[in-house]
């Protein structure tokens, strides 16, 4: 800058025609959508927490197989309620890598009870990549390669064992792979269906509009567990449990969408107003063309951020279902199944880790109840705190 | 009187809401293939009993399950003249629970009661905790008192309700002595109501109420503490505070009565919840309500029986979101003369 004589300021920069003198004060105000969005999500440390504890929990569902010592339904007859057993690395103040403690189970006929003896001369260490029961590695590569598993004649039941002698650790790994997508399969049920409904009631308005709300409205009336019950208990008892797994997700979703549904209308609504809109139907834009272009990704955002919300009802519906027995069924392993074992006093008083599986269900429906708080906090980046 | 006018109307509204909702719970009973009358046909010609398939064969006319599925539905109700005239749910005629053998009136008599209490108690639990900690939590925002409540709502809303049910019932008994099972000790069943009755009930509905109430009771506050803290952060508030109006009024006086009105409101999103709550609570802890009797239905296939308890918790709860509207006309005079709730 140069200071003229008369007191005057002038750049000393030669002068740029071209230059760009639109440009923005805020550098912030030409950053994508996403960024800020991003930018403001990363100071919600409980939902970006977590968000990287779904996304771990989700990403090991292919590898369950892998990384269980056991098979799910793999039976240990001499183990039958076998408590949790410790991973030691110290023997006798010595290091020797992670082992275990054989345990051999006598029978106490005094309380029906068995009771474990640990044989403190003899680890076990601990085997890895070994050989164990064959699982689908990824869903397809047949293998019978395991992350960890205990040497012969040695069991390794980190979380203990259930009443048929089945590793709860291994289970509550498979159990995740159905429970956490239960979730999933429900809430694109409910997404397709809350979104095209609300869509058409919103933008068409008149009289699909009212027969939409009044449907929205019975169905939100109704209490939604009875309605599970009945819904689950007419699923064919013969059907393999793939099928009655595909079933279960989407009854949870086909309960879900009006919510959703009346929450994408009253969206439209407001928005059908706006210029944009109307230029796009002045070009001749069909309306199917406009919900999907113009419409929604106005407020996409908003959507996946109540799907998160909705997703841990999903899981806890699921479970319930399971737990009484109306939801997925023996074969198939899922945390409302395992938690079916559970179900008296006995087994909480005497075998406590059998109600393990609850862990996982509280973490993973905080973590959704979490993230979803943080994404709703931080979706409108131009508002401020 | 435009409340009255709003109340007659809401009262008709609900009417036929339950009309349309009987319907689906009767296409829903008959969804799975065969019924429990088919079921049992087909089971005494396996066995050879030829002379029961005729008993069945009775009931199947009497209760005219071989009329057309639109016909079925309408003498179930009440609408159309079954084999005995007029004799649907309309005219105090629940039908026949095949699986206990007994009318369906029989089977669910006292457990409609006892549902209904359970139900009631959970709704005054959740407005006694959460009002008072939603205020506070929201009066102390960003102090140990929010964070605690918080935490704890969370924790409520996460934990499933059965295994809530199960670990408050086992450690209730095991340090506090809270007694176990049931809605009432096994020696005042069937007596009529004495003081000793009424304190066992009491003492037996300390954990379902708590347990069912607990995920609504956490909802409802993380509402009530987001509204009173937007309108604490208005002008007037700080006016208040200014002129030296104590902070305790400053709270209650204004701000407080304008957070209360979703609160109100929102008992019809919270009613569905609690009375699903209390199924599977019933169902885990063995209470005398409807809860079990559904579920043994719902897996025999049991019809009237299934459907009736199914149409009962839907009426229940449209006549408590039917109450809170006209609650809230009362409460709030800006509502009273604008359009309906659209």
């Amino acid at each position: 800058m140069t200071n003229l004589t008369d007191d005057h300021y002038v750049d000393s920069a030669p002068y740029d025609a071209n230059a760009e003198t639109s440009a923005p004060a805020h550098p912030d105000l030409d950053a994508p959508n996403w960024l800020l969005i991003w930018r403001k999500f990363r100071r919600h440390k409980l939902g970006l927490i977590s968000a990287v504890f779904l996304a771990i929990s989700y990403l090991m569902m292919p590898f369950a197989g892998f990384i269980a010592p056991y098979t799910p339904n793999e039976r240990n007859a001499d183990h039958l309620y076998a408590a949790p057993q410790m991973v030691h690395f110290f023997h006798e103040g010595k290091f020797i890598g992670p082992f275990v403690y054989p345990e051999t189970a006598t029978a106490d006929l005094e309380q029906f009870r068995w009771v474990y003896t640990s044989d403190y001369d003899h680890p076990a260490k601990l085997e890895f990549f070994c050989k164990g029961g064959t699982h689908y590695f990824l869903g397809f590569i047949k293998t019978d390669r395991h992350l960890f598993c205990a040497p012969e004649g040695a069991t390794v039941f980190l979380w203990g064992a259930d009443r048929l002698g089945r590793d709860v650790f291994s289970r509550i790994f498979y159990g995740g792979q159905l429970s956490l997508t239960v979730g999933l399969i429900g809430i694109t049920v409910s997404f397709v269906l809350g979104i095209s409904i609300g869509g058409i009631a919103g933008y068409f308005g008149g009289w699909i509009d009212w027969v939409v709300n009044r449907i929205i409205e019975v169905l939100r009336s109704i209490p939604e567990l009875p309605l599970w019950l009945a819904l689950s208990a007419a699923v064919p008892s013969h059907w393999g449990p793939v099928a009655v797994f595909f079933i279960i997700s989407i009854i949870l979703g086909l309960l879900d969408w009006p919510g959703l549904a009346r929450a994408v209308r009253s969206k439209f609504l407001s928005l059908r107003e706006e210029e944009f809109v109307r230029a796009a139907e002045m070009m001749g834009a069909k309306p199917s063309r406009i919900i999907r272009k113009h419409l929604l990704p106005n407020f996409a955002s908003h959507l996946i951020a109540s799907a998160m919300l909705s997703i841990p009802a999903m899981i806890l519906g699921e479970t319930a279902l399971s737990f009484l027995g109306l939801g997925l069924r023996a074969p198939a392993v899922s945390w409302g199944v395992m938690l079916n074992d559970a179900q008296n006093l006995a087994s909480i008083e005497i075998y406590p880790w059998t109600a393990i599986p609850m862990l996982p269900v509280i973490f993973v429906v905080l973590a959704f109840n979490f993230l979803g708080d943080g994404l709703r906090d931080s979706l409108d980046p131009y508002s401020h705190d | 009187m435009p409340i009255i006018r709003f109340a007659v109307f809401r009262f008709f509204t609900m009417l036929m809401t339950l009309v349309v909702v009987s319907a689906l719970v009767f296409f829903i009973m008959n969804l799975p293939p065969g019924d429990y009358l088919s079921n049992l046909i087909a089971e005494l010609r396996s066995t050879g009993q030829e002379s029961g398939v005729a008993k069945v064969e009775f009931l199947r006319r009497e209760y005219s399950l071989d009329q057309p599925l639109w016909r079925q539905y309408l003498i179930w109700m009440g609408f159309y003249p079954g084999p005995h005239g007029f004799s649907g749910i309309l005219q105090g005629d629940f039908g026949w629970s095949f699986e206990f053998d007994k009318p369906v009136s029989e089977i669910v008599g006292s457990a409609l009661w006892l549902t209904v209490l359970v139900n009631v108690a959970a709704i005054l639990f959740v407005y006694m905790v959460a009002l008072p900690l939603g205020v506070l939590a929201a009066a102390r925002s960003k102090t140990w008192v929010d964070y605690t409540s918080a935490f704890v709502g969370y924790l409520g809303l996460a934990t499933p309700n059965f295994l809530l049910a199960l670990m408050l019932f086992y450690y209730g008994h095991k340090y506090l002595n809270l007694p176990i099972g049931g809605l009432m000790a096994p020696e005042f069943e069937g007596e009529p109501m004495s003081a000793a009755k009424v304190k066992s009930v009491l003492l037996h509905l300390i954990i379902p109420t708590f347990v069912i109430g607990t995920s609504g009771a956490a909802a409802m506050m993380q509402r009530l503490r987001a509204n009173l803290l937007d309108e604490l952060s208005k002008p007037y508030v700080d006016t208040a505070r200014a002129k030296g109006v104590p902070p305790v009024k400053a709270i209650l006086k204004y701000p407080l009565r304008v957070a209360f009105n979703p609160f109100v409101a929102d008992i019809g999103n919270l009613l569905p919840s609690l009375i699903s709550g209390s199924v599977l609570v019933s169902v885990v802890l063995g209470l005398q309500t409807i809860g079990p009797a559904l579920l043994t239905a719902l897996k025999s296939q049991d019809q009237f029986l299934a459907g009736f308890i199914l149409l009962f918790v839907a009426g229940l709860t449209l006549i408590g979101t039917m109450v809170s509207d006209v609650l809230l006309m009362l409460l709030d005079p800006r509502i009273r003369y604008g359009g309906r709730d659209r």
